[in-house]
């Protein structure tokens, strides 16, 4: 009973502690513009079932997600496991499900055995690669830090978790002999029907059903941690690569996001037409582009969110590979962090950073003085090809270059700055309708084939 | 096509020949060779001329969406006054913005890129190659521009036309979705590079001598430019040649 007790007292904490950081992270996302996102469905679900569950641009590198595959349907399978957990915990039986599935009991149970130690070989065969072999992506500046400590973490997590499967399981098989009553028979297991036995072999049943108990809270606690600690880390894309997946835009890469007051202005300059709606925008002063997080759509952000951190996207930049300090990863990385940094002013609700002091302090009535540019240098922004590398990389179809693009519309219309060998570009299409200032003819080529 | 139009004449299809492919004296070459092409199969097609613009794909990718705007409707305006359905791009980057950008602001055409032109007249027979052509047995490789490639998804098109020219095609090691971009993109043609340890022309020049080509094919004037000026800093101009699959159409055929 007091163990029912503790167990709903811990599992409620949790859960709920669980749920308001996941309501934070929605609110966070939503500090991001509004943007309806096009397509049909079918097509989404497509994409979710191949690139999240099916992990389809993960295998354009075999080895990484071989591996990758194990933790992942390890990750799945303990769901399963899970269910029952919660059901013990809170109902005070044991082993709830074994009398019922009888034969296929054992096969999920061995199953998940199996699954849990290759999944622990993979973590160990990935930390080898970063920390041995020192795959390159791994080693960027924005690597250091807590972003390198989250990638090692994992493994100490899969270790503990591994030590409270084993020894719950094994010292079962032992407890089962001893009072079948209580100890509902699981059949032979794969792991710890020849594991339990070598290690807690010759025990007696009180340390038994210590052992046993222990191995229990260890699985999960671990549980519960992981789950409060998924929204701080990249290991966020377990759940966030599916909604990410779903929301990918589809409309065509090349098309860069119309901005229909320009258009309009443009066409009331023009006369074309279009005055009105360009009269109905008297905003004073217009701000074009993204200055800070505010200014990009919902989706850049959860984009941030769901970034793994892999550096598929930085591998295939040709600016980083020539050296250049652009980093894609970087970006994702940087817009996460800027988030974050704003969310803890909005959680502490620091009037410091209210525009109006006399207003609550909200997504509308914030200014700390500093934007995304003081992450993203303009350095980083102008070496970008827009090659649409960094978005055919990403295994989990984040767009890095939507941003970038954003910050330099801003760049360019708002603060009317940037590289200066891009203004007689701009004089030479405005005044002379071509790339390069040219006094000739645009067809000169022909009349001189001709001889015209 | 001012001249077609007064005569009253609807040509098949509008060749958009592009900043580059007019002034850079290099595409010209390629912009000539095409044309050559299309009036050895008969196609009737017309230019705009002086009416042409840049498709403003330079303005809007740097971040100056106003003179994309502008450069933008003053083309659709020509182009809805002709009523053009069909345009053909000798430039990866005007085939995207007709294609994929004008729709949005009211210029709705079939558009195509030039090598995807080729290859449906090489299919339907239209175009046909003199055996044993100046290409045969050469190893070639094919760089893919980013935009015709990763961002249009065509891959295949180009690879065909250069099939059908009966060179050997050695591909690189970076190839199809996972080109290299030749550092052109963005506006980047027009502007030095950051600071870094290389320039991304350079790095994709040394890919392609590495494959043993003779000859690197493109289809984009901004990635013929950045490939040929990597040759050059290789010091391999007079060994390696960077053509158009227009040319090397005209040339196997001695048009
Ligand atoms: S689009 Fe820009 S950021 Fe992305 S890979 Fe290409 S150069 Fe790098
Ligand atoms: S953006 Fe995508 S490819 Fe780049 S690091 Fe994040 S998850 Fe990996």
């Amino acid at each position: 009973m007091v163990q029912q007790i503790v167990f709903f007292v811990v599992t409620a904490l949790a859960l709920g502690y669980a749920v308001k950081q996941f309501l934070r992270l929605r609110r966070n996302i939503l500090l991001g513009k509004d943007e309806v996102i096009a397509g049909d469905s079918i097509q989404r679900w497509r994409n979710v079932a191949l690139i999240a569950f099916g992990q389809k641009k993960m295998f354009k590198q075999f080895i990484p997600a071989f591996f990758h595959f194990f933790i992942y349907t390890a990750f799945l399978m303990t769901q399963v496991e899970l269910i029952e957990i919660f059901i013990d915990g809170l109902f005070g039986v044991h082993r709830f499900f074994a009398p019922i599935l009888g034969g296929l009991y054992t096969f999920i149970i061995s199953f998940i055995e199996v699954l849990s130690i290759m999944a622990f070989v993979a973590t160990f065969i990935f930390l080898a690669r970063r920390n041995l072999l020192k795959v390159p992506r791994f080693f960027k500046p924005e690597m250091k830090g807590w972003p390198s400590l989250d990638g090692n973490l994992i493994l100490v997590f899969e270790m503990i978790l591994l030590i409270g499967i084993f020894s719950m399981n094994g010292a079962d098989v032992l407890l089962q002999k001893m009072d079948p009553s209580h100890y509902s028979d699981t059949g032979t297991l794969a792991v710890s029907s020849w594991l339990g036995p070598a290690l807690f072999g010759g025990l007696d049943q009180s340390t038994l059903m210590v052992i046993e108990r222990f191995g229990w809270w260890i699985h999960i606690l671990m549980v519960f941690i992981f789950l409060n600690y998924l929204p701080k880390s990249k290991h966020l894309h377990i759940i966030f690569a599916f909604p990410n997946t779903y929301y990918a835009k589809l409309t065509p890469r090349g098309e860069m996001e119309n901005m229909p007051e320009i258009m309009n202005e443009v066409k009331s300059m023009m006369g074309l037409g279009g005055e009105e709606e360009a009269m109905a925008e008297e905003s004073e002063l217009p701000e074009f582009g993204a200055n800070d997080i505010f200014d990009l759509s919902w989706k850049n952000i959860l984009d941030a969110y769901s970034c793994t951190e892999c550096g598929r996207c930085t591998a295939a930049c040709p600016a980083n590979i020539t050296g250049k300090k652009l980093s894609p990863r970087k970006i994702m990385m940087d817009i996460r962090d800027r988030t974050e940094e704003i969310a803890l002013n909005l959680d502490n609700g620091n009037m410091e950073c209210a525009k109006d002091k006399e207003k609550p302090l909200d997504k509308t009535n914030y200014d700390d003085g500093k934007s995304l540019f003081d992450y993203i240098s303009p350095e980083e922004l102008h070496a970008c090809t827009t090659c649409n590398a960094c978005v055919e990389a990403c295994p989990v179809l984040i767009n890095p270059l939507d941003p970038i693009l954003k910050m330099r519309r801003y760049e360019i219309l708002t603060l009317s700055q940037g590289p200066s060998d891009w203004l007689p570009l701009f004089n030479s299409i405005e005044n002379g309708g071509s790339a390069w200032a040219m006094s000739v003819d645009r067809d000169k080529w022909a009349k001189d084939v001709t001889g015209e | 096509m001012a001249e077609m139009s007064a005569e009253g004449k609807e040509p098949e299809i509008l060749f958009w020949v592009g900043c580059a492919g007019s002034f850079d004296s290099r595409a010209q070459k390629v912009t000539i060779a095409f044309c050559k092409i299309l009036n050895a199969v008969g196609i009737e097609f017309a230019i705009l001329g002086n009416e042409e613009q840049c498709t403003g794909d330079p303005a809007r990718r740097a971040g100056n969406e106003f003179i994309f705007q502008m450069m933008a409707l003053q083309n659709i305006e020509t182009l809805n006054m002709y009523k053009v359905k069909k345009i053909v791009a000798a430039c990866p980057h005007c085939f995207n913005t007709l294609k994929n950008e004008y729709p949005a602001l009211g210029g709705n055409y079939e558009v195509v890129h030039h090598t995807q032109l080729l290859q449906e007249l090489i299919n339907q027979g239209r175009i046909k190659m003199e055996a044993g052509g100046s290409f045969k047995g050469k190893k070639i490789t094919y760089h893919d521009s980013c935009y015709m490639g990763r961002v249009n998804g065509v891959y295949e098109a180009p690879r065909g036309v250069l099939e059908a020219l009966d060179g050997d095609l050695v591909e690189m090691k970076r190839s199809r979705t996972n080109g290299l971009c030749c550092g052109a993109g963005g506006a980047q043609m027009w502007k030095e590079d950051e600071p870094g340890d290389k320039r991304i022309n350079i790095e994709r020049a040394e890919e392609a001598i590495g494959t043993g080509a003779e000859i690197v094919a493109v289809n984009c004037p901004f990635c013929m430019t950045m490939l040929s000026d990597g040759m050059k800093a290789a010091e391999k101009q007079d060994d390696i040649m960077v053509y158009d699959l227009s040319e090397m159409i005209v040339m196997t055929n001695k048009w």
